[in-house]
């Protein structure tokens, strides 16, 4: 079952994730997110974006990267063949764009176990890289909550 | 540098405001196509097999599908998909999507609060499939002038 120890582990910062605009463009196309500002670069930019704009659940695609650290560890007892989604939050401090530079800081906020189920929540906080030696921005809050049911369950 | 004449005004929104209604449809191709765009290749989302096998009726969309396909309706509404600042949901019931056919989803979009000093509103989405609440407590903040 799920290791209560992993509770309130963070993570180093993951190594930068280039958002590119074809990714963008074929990520959209399958989430069926057809605005311009997703596609048109004129578009985007007539909307005063530097560049493609990501759709509003882009971010899963960098956080899924930054849990991995968590629920692949064998040692965090998570059986993803027994995992169900439970809830998903985003938080955008300004939004992704084609070209962004995007590390991810992962945080687990709670493990908790109740009746043979077990619940994980995890927290990544993403930013853009600093361009230079500046801090880096924060971009992007990305709230994961998984249930894994029991052996039993 | 936002284009006016297609964004909505909060001065212009009441709580219980329909902003927006949408039909979205799965089949198993949409879901391949969405494991391959965001790097989610769980099986229980393309083998059916292994999906009757862990106890699900049949292959399931990925909730992160239905979450990321309904939000485009509030997303042309607003004009501006950066326009969305904020978006959660509860995935409360799967979505089985059929060898044959698709699964229709639906959803339908309402104001569910408005906060005029922060200049945002919140959007509540009804999303259902075959008349029942497959996301809960799913709500899109949105950014307006």
């Amino acid at each position: 079952m799920a290791n209560p120890d992993f509770a309130g582990r963070e993570y180093p910062a993951t190594a930068p994730y280039s958002v590119g605009r074809e990714k963008l463009r074929e990520f959209s196309s399958a989430v069926g997110a057809a605005h311009p500002a997703h596609h048109d670069l004129v578009a985007a930019r007539g909307l005063g974006y530097p560049d493609l704009v990501a759709p509003p659940t882009f971010a899963v695609v960098v956080a899924q990267r930054a849990e991995a650290q968590y629920v692949q560890d064998p040692d965090a007892g998570i059986d993803f063949s027994r995992v169900v989604h439970a809830d998903e939050r985003f938080t955008h401090h300004r939004p992704i764009v084609a070209g962004d530079e995007l590390v991810t800081v992962l945080h687990v906020d709670s493990v908790t176990e109740r009746a043979g189920i077990a619940m994980v929540t995890t927290r990544c906080e993403i930013f853009a890289a600093a361009a230079d030696d500046g801090a880096p921005e924060p971009v992007a809050t990305v709230s994961s909550s998984l249930v894994i049911r029991g052996e039993d369950s | 540098m936002a284009d006016e004449r297609t964004q909505p005004l909060l001065a212009d929104l009441a709580v219980g405001d329909v902003v927006a209604t949408g039909t979205v449809e799965l089949d198993r191709a949409r879901l391949v196509r969405y494991a391959g765009a965001s790097g989610d290749f769980n099986p229980i989302h393309w083998d059916e097999h292994f999906a009757t096998g862990v106890g699900l009726p049949d292959v399931i969309a990925h909730g992160m599908l239905t979450m990321g396909s309904v939000v485009g309706v509030v997303a042309d509404w607003a004009g501006d998909p950066g326009a969305v600042v904020a978006y959660q949901t509860r995935f409360t019931k799967p979505v089985p999507v059929p060898r044959d056919g698709t699964a229709v989803v639906e959803v339908s979009a309402a104001v569910g609060a408005i906060d005029a000093d922060a200049g945002t509103v919140r959007v509540d989405l009804t999303v259902t499939h075959e008349g029942a609440k497959v996301l809960g407590r799913s709500q899109a903040t949105v950014r307006l002038s």
